[in-house]
């Protein structure tokens, strides 16, 4: 199928035919069907509406028998146009619109374009906002967790991990409420640090829950690690060597379940993640099962970053005090004509950032989450681009699910984690 | 990320290996950006990769309207040993909208390219499979450009009310 | 002597209303909403559109954001399950309530009216959070609103709408099948007549007056 240049897509053969072409690229397993003892092949579509493709994903499968040959994801279905609505809105209030984007790492989109927009500016964060902004990363971490371990847990068949994993991301999502007013999307972290500081009571219901969860973690343990069912559908599946996975820019924990210890916390430490120390869960493998057991463990080892930030957390300011980029306090409206003014112009207007490109990457609960902010000099950004991991990550599951089996397709699915918010954006 | 000077004797290197593949450089608030032609864009990633940087993090789309060449095609490359990051820029222009596709150096360029073909119309020659892969498949227009309009539905006041979608049966 | 009297309870004003219609002495604008009203005229009617209000199977179907608030409806804290209505049905044809949660983009209409029209009657839509309300955050091409292209019984405002606001759509959803539709909030608080009504021929008087012109949706 031959294109033209001039972006206009005239395709010169029907869909029908391109098909069929692209079809014939899966070499036959052997001579046509009906003499008994082969197989034709058979193009199967999963989705876009079904229980487990977590989401809104398209899958063709191509299928020989009950093994995958090849599978096609075709995603697009829950496109939002994020980053076009994103360039027609001032920077503070880009920051709802990108966080809509990966609908369980809500904190990171905003976190990454932050960063990126903070990057622009040549902006100094505060080191209290710092600890808080990693408070609330981390515990969006272990939530986006729970969700994956619920929800995987589901597909594979263990329903009752579901409602255990529900009721810690109950917790974590009060403290959440705590802290901004809303459960998700909580446009808390804002250009120059967090919008408000933690309010009284947060310190105590947030040391409560660090109490409970590590053992409300090994009760998840429990539930799978002598499941003779679970571990056959995990042991084993869905392996993909290291090399393929880098070739293949995959990034977060499918990359580390590989044995590749790659984590941007620590390699390029970010709003002062380099102050606590962590460890990063590796696999050997890189079957399921290790990915099912890397982001179990990234659990506990979240929790201990939230223990020692809250442990350190620092006085100071909860944003930054310069007044041309944040709001000023509303106490201060009353008495200073300064504050009045920047008050005025960062609602009305909005700060302007001056010309220039940065990309902003961080470590999302699905891999690098990077933010690429390009400005021109006004109040509304020039282009955002949200790098999401899933998106990346999605073009692994045809290596991944070669040659198996369709139920292990559904776990390899299940344990990819895949957020088509992020992946459509 | 490598400092001006490490960028400059990239650029130089690239410059002596071929004339006319480094256009330009940048280096903005500790980003290292290298302006290549988009004709040898193979060359220059291929020479990267070379040097180390051999992890493709993010392959997207720019709009620079007004000015020309008005789409950039943005490589951010990532060296994983000493935790590098160095950006290559190739701009094109609509009426030319033509890049040589990287997929069969770095596979996980796939879903990116197909992502900047939708969104800006950039065409990858060599690329295995160039469809939209965000819009429908027979969508026409391409939505990241700056002067396609954002669209939406128009918010509904009493004059306007008979426009109101509220009346499906 | 004053004779205390019981304040009138729901039960005993319907009551006195029906005696009073059975003697033909009710006005007759009010027993126009008498008989509005009470749209499941029979018994059997009601009793079936009873038990259809209270085994609703909804069907599962998520498609962004408020997916996850609606996975929480399922949870332990907002359990669905206290009203009878865990049995989340896969398959269309299984399901008579179908929870549009998330914003729809243009390539998922037609696929949410393959599966609307796949659904047996009866059956209810409601729709979940802002994006598919109206737009939602997000005023642009790539989205439709689901009135476009469906018929939705139930709005539920948010971005994302908390488990009890979405529980509380359900179960308005739940008293409209029933008969009991909810009073719109004109009657709750005795707002009547206050509806925006231009005579006929000042629409374009009103507006010319307004700045904002039909369409202009750019974003602030």
């Amino acid at each position: 199928m031959t294109l033209t240049g001039s972006g206009d897509t005239e395709p010169q053969t029907t869909l029908t035919e391109d098909y069929r072409k692209r079809e014939e690229s899966i070499t036959l397993s052997s001579s046509p069907a009906g003499t008994g003892e082969t197989h034709e092949l058979l193009t199967l579509n999963i989705g876009p509406h079904h229980p487990s493709t977590h989401g809104v994903l398209r899958l063709l499968a191509t299928l020989e028998g009950e093994v995958v040959r090849d599978i096609k994801p075709i995603v697009g279905y829950v496109h939002t146009g994020i980053e076009k609505t994103a360039e027609d809105k001032a920077y503070w209030k880009v920051i709802p619109v990108v966080e809509r984007m990966d609908y369980l790492g809500y904190y990171f989109n905003a976190m990454a374009f932050c960063g990126a927009v903070e990057t622009l500016l040549g902006l100094e964060v505060p080191l209290r906002a710092q600890y808080l902004r990693v408070i609330h990363l981390e515990l969006n971490r272990i939530a986006s967790h729970l969700v994956w371990l619920g929800t995987s847990a589901l597909d594979i068949g263990a329903i009752s991990m579901f409602w255990y994993c529900f009721r810690e991301r109950e917790l974590i999502l009060d403290l959440f409420e705590m802290s901004s007013g809303q459960r998700m999307h909580t446009r808390y972290f804002q250009v120059g640090g967090v919008m408000e500081d933690i309010p009284r009571g947060f310190e105590e219901k947030l040391r409560q829950f660090l109490k409970i969860m590590p053992p409300r973690a090994d009760q998840y343990a429990d539930l799978f690690e002598k499941n003779q069912i679970l571990l056959e559908r995990l042991r084993g599946t869905g392996i993909v060597d290291r090399q393929t996975l880098i070739e293949l820019n995959v990034t977060g924990p499918l990359l580390r379940a590989a044995g590749d210890p790659w984590d941007l916390r620590k390699a390029h430490p970010y709003s002062s993640y380099d102050k606590f120390d962590f460890k990063i869960p590796v696999g050997t493998v890189g079957d399921n099962y290790d990915r099912f057991r890397v982001r179990h463990a990234e659990i506990y080892q979240s929790v201990k970053i939230i223990e020692q930030a809250i442990d350190g957390l620092p006085e100071g300011e909860h944003i930054t005090p310069d007044r041309k980029v944040a709001l000023p306090p509303r106490h201060e409206l009353a008495t200073s004509m300064e504050a009045l003014i920047h008050h005025f112009k960062l609602v009305t207007e909005g700060f302007r950032v001056p010309p220039g490109e940065a990309y902003y990457p961080i470590e999302g609960p699905r891999g690098e989450l990077g933010c690429f902010v390009r400005s021109d000099g006004s109040a509304k950004p020039a282009r955002v681009h949200m790098r999401d991991p899933s998106f990346v990550n999605l073009q692994a599951l045809a290596p991944m699910v070669k040659d198996s089996y369709i139920a292990d397709l559904i776990a390899t699915l299940a344990m990819l984690d895949p957020i088509l918010g992020g992946i459509d954006r | 990320m490598p400092d001006a000077t490490e960028l400059e004797l990239t650029a130089q290197e690239l410059r002596d290996a071929d004339s006319e593949s480094v256009l330009d450089t940048e280096f903005y608030r500790g980003r290292a950006v290298l302006v290549a032609n988009p004709t040898k864009i193979r060359a220059v990633l291929e020479h990267l990769r070379g040097k180390g940087y051999t992890f493709l993090a993010s392959l997207h789309g720019v709009d620079y309207y007004p000015d020309e060449p008005r789409l950039g095609v943005l490589y951010e490359m990532l060296d994983r040993t000493r935790v590098d990051r160095i950006a290559v820029k190739a701009r094109v222009s609509t009426d030319h909208a033509r890049i040589e596709s990287v997929v069969d150096m770095f596979p996980g360029a796939n879903f990116p390219e197909r992502e900047v073909y939708d969104m800006f119309g950039v065409v990858f020659d060599g690329h295995p499979d160039m469809r939209r892969i965000l819009m429908p498949e027979d969508y026409e227009g391409h939505p990241q450009r700056r002067d396609f309009p954002v669209g939406g539905e128009p918010v509904l006041f009493t004059y306007n009310e008979e426009q109101s979608y509220g009346k499906y049966v | 002597m004053e004779i205390k009297r019981e304040p009138l309870t729901d039960l005993r004003v319907r009551q006195l209303k029906a005696r009073d219609m059975l003697r033909g002495n009710l006005p007759d604008e009010d027993l126009e909403r008498y008989v509005e009203e009470r749209v499941l005229t029979t018994t059997v009617d009601r009793a079936v559109a009873w038990a259809q209000g209270n085994s609703l199977y909804p069907l599962t179907f998520g498609l962004a954001c408020c997916a996850m608030e609606q996975i929480h409806i399922v949870a332990a804290r907002v359990d669905i399950a206290r009203f009878g209505f865990e049995a989340f049905r896969a398959s269309p044809r299984q399901a008579d309530l179908i929870i549009l949660s998330g914003r729809v983009s243009i390539k998922m209409a037609p696929v949410i009216r393959r599966i609307w029209d796949q659904m047996l009657e009866p059956k209810w839509a409601i729709s979940m959070g802002a994006c598919c309300s109206s737009m939602g955050v997000f005023n642009n091409y790539a989205l439709v609103p689901a009135d476009k292209f469906m018929p939705i019984a139930v709005h539920v405002p948010g971005c994302p709408p908390r488990p009890e606001a979405l529980m509380h759509g359900i179960l308005k959803l739940r008293d409209k099948i029933q008969g009991n539709a909810p009073d719109g909030w004109r009657e709750r608080y005795d707002a009547d007549g206050t509806e925006e009504v231009l005579p006929n021929g000042d629409a374009q008087a009103s507006a010319d007056i307004s700045i904002f012109k039909a369409g202009d949706t750019a974003g602030a």
